[in-house]
């Protein structure tokens, strides 16, 4: 395992050398594709164990707009901010997740009324247009490099920053990958009933990791909004927002700790490749194409890219090893 | 006594599937828990186990009240289960099943290697493969029964609730059965509550026998009795024409 221990510290610094050699608008993209990734491995956390929530773009709306507001209206530094904003999501994650795991709400049930709190998220934020700006945003109150305020114009900060969180996020999935509760949840998942009858608390485990699941996309959807100061309930919270989520993670792969990273890589990059190429002449048409993609991704490799390369190299394993009897 | 149930019932709307069934498992003994299909048996025992909440009666395990405790509680309370349809987890490996069980299963914390070991004995106990790479696919019925009942074991339960291990099995894979229910309860110390709605082999290796039939208990007694208890015969076998 050591050379891709090798090829991760030298991806590392690659990373982090980028911003002296690329222009600012590639470092723009970076900067997103590695929040969007922090996200996306926030909600593959529990999407894995077939948890489909759509419900992450309410826990990133809380997470972004409970800092820009405090800050905004009460000088409240986002360094205390943040943790409220992440404990008013966790909040919202027990709320919501209590009652579901409760009664059972499984599968389709379950991805329906996270979808309600999605919309009841970016709905209230509308309606607290006094506020909020409703439908057409607000801009935080910008005072300049200030790590007080956590606002920096310079991009490499915010580089710098992403990187950090992204890795957090990767930290954590890998954290749950090799604990005990991954089996459980994979019980879980499985069936709930043969679960508790060997003992295992599935309420407990099930709230456990949506808990932290909320709490990530919370931290990634507040950063977010440091980074970009301008705020709409469009593009970081709502239904649009949670599809986001969970079609880049599937199309990445949700079962690999990389395939989350890789959704965000492949669908922004696409996304904006196809705005750039297409630039006004086509409106429309680098978001159909994006469409068509992305539904041939998820019926053509259901285990996600990452997950169609493993399989593909353990085929390649398994037919060189299968000509030479063992 | 290890487990006394009073006037337990439960009812679905309209139609009571338990109706005030009391009886008591001694320690150390094979209570054997019978009736035809839909007398209520599986209810009972779900009913006992957490997994449905009983409309009124008490459930006590020696002598604490477990009623209504959530399933997960009730297996750390000391009761063990099996499912009548083995119910394994596909995605992990065979000792991983188990070492789930007893990793969260008993009451107290215990680590991931001690939860390893102790799936090791209860896989070697039931004699199918504790090696880490054995899978759950391609096990057979009679393989699928021991995963239930390794599974079950390895929550060091004090009281097992074992619902139709026999079925879909054939004779001698019954005859296995039956024997290891047996060496559970005399090598283990594990008194054993066993839910059948075929008689035969059951009735040579337990203790005392109820007999439910439409939610309701008609007949305890030992296995002698119950096969010329006319109640009981008219239940399997129909009315005698007079």
């Amino acid at each position: 395992m050591t050379v891709s221990r090798i090829a991760m510290l030298v991806g590392l610094v690659i990373l982090i050398a980028l911003p002296a050699v690329v222009p600012p608008y590639f470092l723009h993209l970076l900067i997103q594709i590695l929040l969007w990734a922090f996200i996306y491995t926030a909600w593959a956390l529990m999407g894995r164990f077939g948890f489909v929530s759509f419900g992450h773009g309410a826990f990133m709306g809380v997470g972004a707009y409970v800092p820009a507001l405090l800050w905004t209206y009460y000088d409240v530094t986002p360094w205390i901010g943040i943790p409220l904003g992440i404990a008013f999501s966790m909040l919202l994650a027990l709320v919501i997740g209590y009652p579901c795991f409760r009664l059972r709400v499984v599968g389709h049930y379950f991805a329906l009324v996270t979808l309600a709190l999605s919309q009841v998220v970016l709905l209230s934020l509308v309606a607290a247009r006094d506020i909020t700006g409703g439908s057409l945003g607000f801009t935080q109150k910008a005072v300049g490099h200030s790590w007080y305020a956590l606002q920096f114009p310079e991009k490499s900060y915010f580089y710098g920053i992403s990187i950090v969180v992204w890795l957090i996020g990767l930290y954590v999935w890998q954290r749950i990958d090799r604990s005990i509760n991954r089996e459980a949840l994979e019980a879980i998942s499985e069936d709930e009933d043969a679960a508790a009858a060997i003992g295992i608390d599935v309420l407990r485990e099930k709230l456990r990791v949506t808990v932290i699941s909320a709490a990530l996309t919370a931290l990634g959807g507040a950063i977010y909004a440091q980074y970009m100061m301008y705020l709409n309930p469009e593009t970081v919270s709502g239904i649009a927002v949670s599809l986001q989520i969970v079609f880049a993670v599937i199309a990445g792969g949700v079962y690999s700790m990389l395939g989350p990273t890789v959704g965000s890589l492949l669908t922004l990059s696409l996304t904006e490749g196809l705005r750039v190429w297409f630039g006004t002449n086509f409106i429309g048409a680098a978001n159909t194409i994006y469409g068509i993609l992305l539904i041939l991704c998820i019926i053509f490799m259901p285990q996600g890219i990452v997950g169609a390369l493993k399989g593909l190299r353990f085929r390649l394993q398994h037919t060189k090893v299968a000509a030479p009897a063992e | 006594m290890m487990l006394t149930v009073e006037g337990l019932s439960k009812r679905f709307g309209g139609f009571l599937a338990v109706n005030q069934v009391s009886f008591e498992v001694r320690e150390g003994e094979i209570l054997g828990l019978i009736g035809p299909n839909g007398s209520g048996k599986s209810t009972t025992f779900n009913l006992i186990a957490g997994n449905l909440r009983p409309t009124s009666g008490s459930v006590r395990l020696q002598g604490k009240e477990i009623a209504g405790l959530p399933a997960y509680a009730i297996c750390h309370k000391g009761v063990g289960r099996t499912f009548q349809i083995p119910r394994p987890f596909r995605k992990l490996s065979l000792l991983e099943n188990v070492m789930l069980a007893a990793y969260y299963g008993g009451a107290g914390n215990i680590g991931r290697a001690e939860a390893l070991r102790s799936a090791g004995e209860a896989l070697d106990m039931v004699g199918l493969p504790s090696d880490a790479t054995a899978r759950t696919d391609g096990l057979g019925a009679a393989a699928l029964k021991k995963l239930e009942l390794a599974r079950a074991l390895a929550t060091k339960p004090r009281l097992l609730l074992a619902d139709e291990s026999l079925g879909g099995l054939d004779s001698t894979e019954m005859e296995r059965a039956a024997e290891l229910l047996n060496n559970i309860r005399t090598r283990m110390g594990i008194t054993i509550v066993w839910v059948e709605h075929i008689m035969g082999v059951l009735m040579r290796i337990v203790d005392r026998v109820i007999v439910l039939d439409h939610g309701e208990k008609i007949f305890e007694g030992v296995p002698g009795q119950a096969a010329v208890d006319p109640r009981v015969t008219e239940v399997y076998l129909g009315k005698k024409k007079t």
